[in-house]
Parts: structure tokens; sequence; C-alpha cells
């Protein structure tokens, strides 16, 4: 208890150290610099890669249908946010649109979880009994129907069809969705930590015994699942706030693949490595390989190979290198924690004095 | 009389073509260890299957305390295959889930040990204290369920002292060696708090002095928790030692049932194990 | 214009689309058949070979290129196989699943770099693209070939499953992993024959069905691709003719809603039928029932 108690504490003093930093590099430099931006993108990408690991790494259900519940989630917030007079500007080809009306973003952004909730529980109905390879493809499949459906022409009047939404509230400060994704990793957290966590670990380590230790199976995917697409709604609206516009294009299946590999990489199992390794993903991506689409001349010989596009080819070699050779990923299945720190640090120690 | 606290009535079980447990009929009284035995093959686990939800029989009821607790009979295509009263003698369809199994109190373990691979010796018996939970998913990760998460916490220190595991509550369950690892799955099952356990094979790979602590073992939890044990043995020695009564079956049927020293001089038990090797 | 006559060429796209639809369905079977796993970059093998056809025809002969075409794209279906999920067998089915969705990605980005991003024009085939007029209806010879020659195909496949050693081994690797390879089948062997054969068929299902669609993108095959998967589902993963049916199915249905003015909804049909299989009969048409032992 009385570890526990400290490791809590030394977390907190830790987030609110990140605060104070996040917020004096924010008033010391311009704000569109490369690491602004990878802070932003970073942060919401791990909280939806922490909410993926949660159904995905913790409870062990393979779902692939994150970025359905992400589009779920950027629409409503969109659509439930966008100024009154701007909607006849942006729903042009619609008469203005139906939802005349525009809720504060905090509002929004809570629709956007809720309403990303409830459609999981629709879909977790059928498609939970599933054996595992078969929910994954089931999962894949409803993101694609929700894909479709939100496209639709007939729906124009409340989504737009296929056009952009745009000029909703936006964040300016990166403490923002900071707090946002601290917030909700926080409770994700939490509830890894409770009685239910463990029975979801319980049902991602053995099925049959799980249930024969009394934890029913559909209640507890179902928990998980709803809760995941919560969260997974809450970074779609997120990443809405982030990219300024959105539209159903963005939200392919390619997306959820990119938070899979990006939770394996980190690590299934766990909340830590997924974070990790959100920013490994978004600085390497947005950032550190940006170099290799740039043509490079040596003189006036020209390197081979770099142009546009080697960026991605590099990274993806380097997904698979991890997938096949580092399975267990950057964490494994264990969190940071300072005290595993301190005693590798001790046993280095000892070994050197012996 | 004992009141019976489990009867299995005419319960079958089909896959396919082969029926694997055949107009199976047994009971159970309070208080008693009674074992179900039979060579290898012969259709124990599937009756344990059967009581426990994880299989639907073909056709039968199993009774908990005097209530229905599963129950099904032939329907569609299966139905020609069933002759006699037999067959429309259990209307009503009972299809509960293990997990409600459970919670009405009959626990069990696996022939093939199921421990949680990446969870420690405590965490794999706390896990099992989740069935009694009152508190919801919100309480609970806002822990303002901090008095039961505490009792749950220790139940499971209570079952894992009596088991001897204190000392190595923070391993990794899989670290364990196979006798301790049995063991740690019997705390489990115990930690759900049942009135009945089943038992699959406790004492298979056992030495002759283990399977001797374990007979030990059974009958103390038996007194100490007030349990009715039922029991699936291969290894003789375990059953005779501690059995009250046992049923025998062979290809699914029964084939003999009485006291230890009756079912071993049954003439038809010695031919269903001749040439088996009583390991 | 009668009804038939206004639908006669969406059914006939229809069939010829859904024999494309097949070829590509048998090779995510076959391999959900003997390794259990969704091979996510089968689709992508299909658009490479596209791809492939396109370069080797700008600079070599059809008469070359064809053939080429067809023994690169084998070759990569081997290579995948070989180097990402050989090593993986033994891992959990999640890992060999991530491994195939890495290969996808890996293979996707390959195809944008070296394109550059522009959409390529695949070569025309000669005789193949040629017009045939039938019932008034004006269609391109390759949509007539198409069924035709995706049923001698799988018919020469099904002798070759059914009546050969090899195809024999190949069952009994699908029916039980563990016990074929306790019986000295040599399962390396199996695995790498099913990629070829599943390769093979994809590019011969190239060739056919970017005749009738001539753009090639990287992305182009992931739809194509994801609809042969949902032909295999319907069908019962593991059952070729399954797959086929399931793949003609779902090549006309679409084209028929296209016919009633719905092309929206036609590449979301192919999910809700998706849906449907799974809740009703998830072990798909002709597909066999497994019980877990406990």
């Amino acid at each position: 208890m009385n570890t526990k108690k400290r490791g809590l504490v030394i977390g907190l003093i830790l987030l609110a150290l990140l605060f104070a930093g996040l917020y004096i590099l924010e008033n010391t430099i311009s704000s569109s610099t490369m690491l602004i931006t990878i802070l932003k993108k970073g942060v919401i990408y791990a909280l939806i890669a922490v909410s993926m690991n949660l159904l995905n790494g913790f409870t062990g259900l393979f779902s692939l249908g994150q970025a359905g519940f992400m589009l779920i989630g950027a629409y409503t917030y969109a659509i439930l946010t966008i100024p009154v007079n701007m909607r006849g500007m942006i729903y042009q080809y619609y008469d203005g649109g139906i939802v005349q009306f525009a809720l504060p973003a905090i509002i929004g952004i809570l629709c956007a979880g809720l309403l990303a909730a409830f459609f999981a529980f629709l879909v977790g109905l059928p498609v939970l009994r599933l054996k595992s390879d078969y929910l994954a493809i089931a999962t894949l499949g409803f993101a694609e129907i929700i894909r479709a459906i939100i496209q639709y022409e007939g729906l124009g009047p409340l989504t737009n069809g296929s056009n952009l939404l745009r000029r909703f509230p936006t964040f300016q400060s990166v403490l923002y969705p900071f707090a946002a994704a601290a917030i909700c990793i926080g409770a994700i957290l939490l509830l890894i930590n409770s009685t239910y966590g463990r029975a979801f670990k319980a049902i991602r380590d053995d099925e049959v015994a799980a249930e024969a230790m009394g934890i029913n199976l559909f209640f507890h995917k179902q928990l998980s699942f709803v809760v995941s697409s919560f969260f997974a709604g809450i970074g779609g609206a997120l990443l809405a706030m982030y990219q300024g516009s959105i539209q159903v294009a963005t939200f392919k299946s390619a997306m959820t693949y990119e938070i899979l590999l990006i939770v394996v990489i980190g690590g299934m199992g766990s909340v830590t490595g997924s974070v990790i390794a959100s920013f490994l993903f978004v600085a390497s991506s947005e950032w550190w390989l940006r170099f290799l689409d740039n043509e490079m001349f040596i003189g006036t010989f020209q390197v081979p190979l770099l142009r546009s596009g080697f960026r991605m080819v590099v990274f993806s070699v380097i997904i698979m290198a991890v997938v096949l050779f580092y399975r267990r990923g950057i964490m494994g299945d264990k969190e940071f924690s300072l005290t595993r720190v301190r005693n590798r640090l001790l046993n280095r120690k000892a070994g050197r004095n012996a | 009389m004992p009141e019976k606290m489990l009867e299995l009535n005419d319960i079958t079980m089909q896959f396919g073509g082969v029926v694997a447990v055949n107009n199976l009929s047994m009971y159970i009284g309070k208080g008693e260890i009674v074992a179900l035995i039979g060579p290898n093959g012969a259709g124990k686990t599937t009756a344990f299957n059967c009581v426990t939800g994880v299989y639907k029989p073909s056709n039968g009821q199993v009774k908990y305390q005097g209530q229905v607790i599963v129950s099904n009979h032939p329907a569609g295509k299966m139905k020609a295959l069933y002759a006699g009263e037999n067959r429309d003698r259990y209307p009503h369809v009972v299809d509960p889930t293990p997990d409600k199994i459970t919670r009405m109190g009959i626990a069990r373990t696996f022939q093939n040990i199921r421990l949680f691979k990446t969870q420690t010796v405590f965490e794999n018996v706390l896990i099992a204290t989740h069935l009694h939970r009152t508190s919801n998913p919100i309480s609970a990760a806002f822990r303002l369920n901090w008095r039961e998460e505490q009792k749950m916490r220790e139940l499971s220190l209570e079952m894992l002292d009596f088991v001897g595991l204190s000392a190595m509550k923070d391993e990794l369950a899989t670290s364990l060696p196979y006798g301790k690892q049995r063991r740690l799955e019997i705390a489990r099952a115990l930690a759900t708090r049942p009135k009945l356990l089943l038992l699959d094979e406790p004492a298979a790979g056992m030495n002759p002095q283990e399977t001797a602590d374990l007979a030990q073992f059974i009958v103390e939890i038996k007194e100490r928790f007030n349990l009715t044990i039922f029991l699936i043995e291969h290894h003789m020695d375990l059953v005779m030692d501690i059995s009250e009564r046992i049923y025998v079956i062979d290809f699914g049927k029964l084939i003999a049932h009485g006291e230890p020293h009756e079912v071993q001089d049954n003439p038809d038990v010695i031919t269903a194990y001749l040439g088996v090797e009583d390991i | 214009m009668n009804g038939f006559e206004r639908l006669f060429p969406y059914l006939l796209a229809g069939v010829s689309v859904g024999g494309q639809y097949a070829l590509i369905a048998i090779g995510y079977t076959m391999v959900y058949g003997i390794l259990r796993l969704i091979n996510f970059a089968h689709g992508d093998i299909f658009t490479v070979a596209g791809f492939f056809m396109v370069y080797m025809s700008a600079t070599m002969p059809l008469v070359v290129s064809i053939p080429l075409t067809i023994i690169l794209t084998v070759l990569l279906g081997f290579t995948v196989e070989r180097v990402a999920y050989k090593p993986l067998r033994e891992a959990p089915r999640m890992s060999i699943m991530i491994s195939a969705i890495g290969v996808s990605y890996l293979l996707q980005n390959l195809m944008w770099y070296v394109t550059g991003g522009l959409a390529k024009q695949y070569p025309v085939l000669p005789w193949l693209s040629n017009s045939v007029t039938i019932l008034s209806a004006t269609t391109k010879i390759v949509t007539i070939v198409t069924p035709l020659l995706t049923v001698a195909l799988v018919l020469l496949l099904l002798q070759l499953i059914n009546h050969t050693k090899t195809g024999m081994a190949m069952r009994a690797v699908s029916r039980d992993f563990e016990t074929a390879k306790l019986m000295g089948i040599k399962i390396d062997r199996v695995i790498s024959i099913s990629f070829i054969i599943g390769s093979f068929l994809a590019a011969a299902g190239s060739l056919l069905y970017f005749t009738n669609y001539p753009t090639v993108t990287p992305t182009v095959g992931a739809m194509p691709g994801l609809k042969a998967f949902v032909a295999a589902v319907f069908g019962g993963i593991g059952s070729i003719p399954g797959a086929v049916v399931g793949a003609f199915l779902i090549g006309i249905s679409e084209n028929l809603i296209k016919a009633f003015g719905y092309s929206t909804f036609s590449d979301a049909f192919t999910f809700a039928l998706l849906i449907v299989i799974l809740l009703v009969r998830p072990t798909g048409l002709f597909g066999e029932k497994t019980i877990d032992k406990v």
C-alpha cells in the first residue's frame, strides 16, 4: 500500500512537471514548429492507442474497428459544434444542414465519446460472440459500413456527405489535448487496475478458465468494447480539432492498422508502451525520417533511393522488424516503474562490486 | 440419506457421430466425496463439462440442490437417434453459461491446468473473487469500492495461506512447479466460495507421495470449507483412499457403482481397465 | 429497352468481376484453411501484380511480360510467406495476423514510393480488350473470358486437391495441422505450395481485372481483396467451391445494386453480407463446425 501511494504521488508530480514544462515550451517557441505539432498529434494518438490497447492488449479482443468509432466521434463533435452562422456556408449543398444549434466544445467532445460508445454497444451485441479471427473481420466490416453510411448523400443534411466539415472549435495550446488525454488515459488506467481490469486480463489469458471462475464473458467483453470505443470517439473528436477539418476519407481502415502497429510496437498490455510508441511513431513519420523523402546530392552525385515516399518504406520495414523480432514490443506487458529502474541500477552496481 | 447436492439424470452428450456420454445417471449427496472413474477417453471430463455449462448435453438434466440447472432434449434430426421415454423426459431447455453455474456455487479445476499465464500466483486467486463483487465498473475504477477490494484481497491471501503458497504469491503462476500449480488451481477455485467442488484429475502426473498428500489435502478442504466433492480420476490410489462412493464409466456408459471395495472387485471394471497401466 | 436488357450489362459485369474476385478469394481461403491466417497482404499482392505488368510491358513485349508478371507475383507470395509468416508459426494467432497487416502496410508504401503517387495505366491486352456485342450489350471480350477461365482454373485446382498426393497432404494439413506434422507431411512444402497457387491465381485475376478497370493505384486492390475475403468467409473459409460461389454472388449482387441506382451502397453490401453470414452461420455455406475441447 505504501509503495503504491508513493508511486501515485510521484506520478502526479511528474505529470505536473510535464504540464509546467509544456507551458514554458509553448511560450518560448513558435507554435508552428515541428516539436509542438508532434506533441499535439502524438498525445492524441497516444489516447487512441491506449484505448485500442485496452481492447486488444488487455482483453485480448482482436478488433479492427477503431477507425469507425473515431470517425463517429469526429463527426459527432463537428456536427454539434460548428457555429450556427457558419453552417450555411459549410452545408452549402444541403441548405445549411439539419442541425441548427451549436454546443460548447467540451459538451461536443463528451457527446462524441458517448455516441461512439453507443454504436459500439450495438455492434458488440452480435459481434463479440465470434471467434477471434472472425471478430477482426467483422469489426473491420462494421467500420467500413459506418464509413459508407456517413458518406451517403442522403444523410448530407446531417453529415455534409463526402464534403469537408470545418470551422468547428479547435484548440490553440498544446496543453489542451494533453489535459484531455491525461484525464482519459488516467481513467483507463484506473479501470485496468480495478477488479474489472483483472477480469479483462483473465479473459485475455484464458477465456474458458475465466468463465469457470464466474466471469461473464459477454458482459465484460461488451464493457471493454464500449469503454474502448468511448475513448476512441473522444480521440476522434480531438483529432478533428487538431486537423481543423475532417472528411470521411481520413478514417479508412489504414488508420486502424497504424494504431494497431503502434500498440504492437509499444507492447500489447502496456499503457506506457502505447504512449511512448505513439510519440515515436508520430515523430518518425512527421519529422525524423522526413529527410529520407528529400533528394540529397553529394557534390553532383545523387544519392539513390532518397525521394518522396522512401520515408514510409523505411518506416514499414522497421515496423516489420519489430513485429518479427521484438514481438513483445518496447515495454512488453509491463508499465514503466521507477522501482524497476532503481532495482536494475542497483543490480548493476552490485555486480560491479562483487 | 443426505440431501442430494448434485444429480445427473440420463445425461447424454453426442458430437456428430460420437456418443461421448451415454445416459449417465448419478448423484452426489451433500458432504460426500464421490468419484467418477474410467479409462482414458471414457467420457469423464465431458460429463463434467455438461454439468458446468461448457457443453450443452444432447439429452438429460442436471439438478443442483434440487433445482434443475441444465436440461435439454434432442431436437430435429437428432430425435430419430434417441429411442424410448428418455427422449421426451426433459422437455424444458435450460442452458446456462459456465459463469452462471459457478455463481451458483459449483467450482471446478481443469485436467490440463488452466492458470492465467501472465498473472502472478496472488492475482490468479484474486481474479476468482471478482464474481461476488457488488460494485459497478465506474465505482470500481474510482476506488469507491475499496472496502470490497480489501475483502477480496484478504480472501485471496487466506486461500493462498491455506494451500501453502503464500511465500510465492508474487511469482508468475507459470513459474511454479507442477504440483504447486495444481494447488494454485484448487486455491483459485476455492476463492469463488463454492459449495460443490469438481476436481478434474487432480493427481495427474503425481508420484505416490504427492498423491497421498493430495488425498489428505482434499479431505482437509472438504472439512474446512464444508464442501461436497466430485472427483474425476484415473489414479486408483487417490480414489480408493478418499471416495465414499465410486461410479465407473467406460465408453460413456455407466458400468459399475458402489463403495470402493465393491467396485474394486467388480469384474466389468477390471475388464475395462485391463491392459491399462495404473500409473 | 425492357428490364432484362437494361440489367444484362450489369449481370455480365457482375459475372465477370465475380470471377476475378473468385480467383483472389481462393488464395485467401486456401491460406486460411491451412494456416488459420487471414492473409491481409493478399489483396496487395494482387495490386503488385498489376504494377508488375504495367512496368514490364513498358519495356518488354507482352509475350514476355505476361509470364514474367505471373512468375514474379508467385515469387513475391512465396517470399512473403517465408519471411513474414513462417517465423511466427508457433506464435499466438494475433502475432501472425499483425505481421500480415504489417506486410500489407509495407507493400502499399513500397508501391506509393515506386510509382511516385501517380496512377498508372494498365497496358491494353490484345484480343481481351476487344469489344464484343451480346444481346445489345457492348462489352469487352475479357468479360466473357473471365468466368470461363475462372471455372476452368478452379476445376483444375480441385483435381489437384482431390486426386494428387500433394492435394491430399494439403487437405490433411488443413484438417489437423499438428497431426499432419507428426505423420511426416512436409508442412513447409504444403504451405509454400498453397501460397504459390494462391499468388498464381491472384496474378491471373489481376490480368483480367485490370483489363476491365485499367487504372492502377497502390490502394486499388484493397476493396477487391476485402470483397474476395468476404466471399471466402461466406462460402466457408477453407472451402474452395464455397469461395467461388461467394465471389460470384458478391460480384453479381453489387452490380445489380448499381443497376438499381444505389452505387454508394454497392461496397457496403459486401460488408452487410459479411455481418449476416457471421451471425447466422459463421462457418459459411460449406464450412465445417469445429468443437473446441476443454
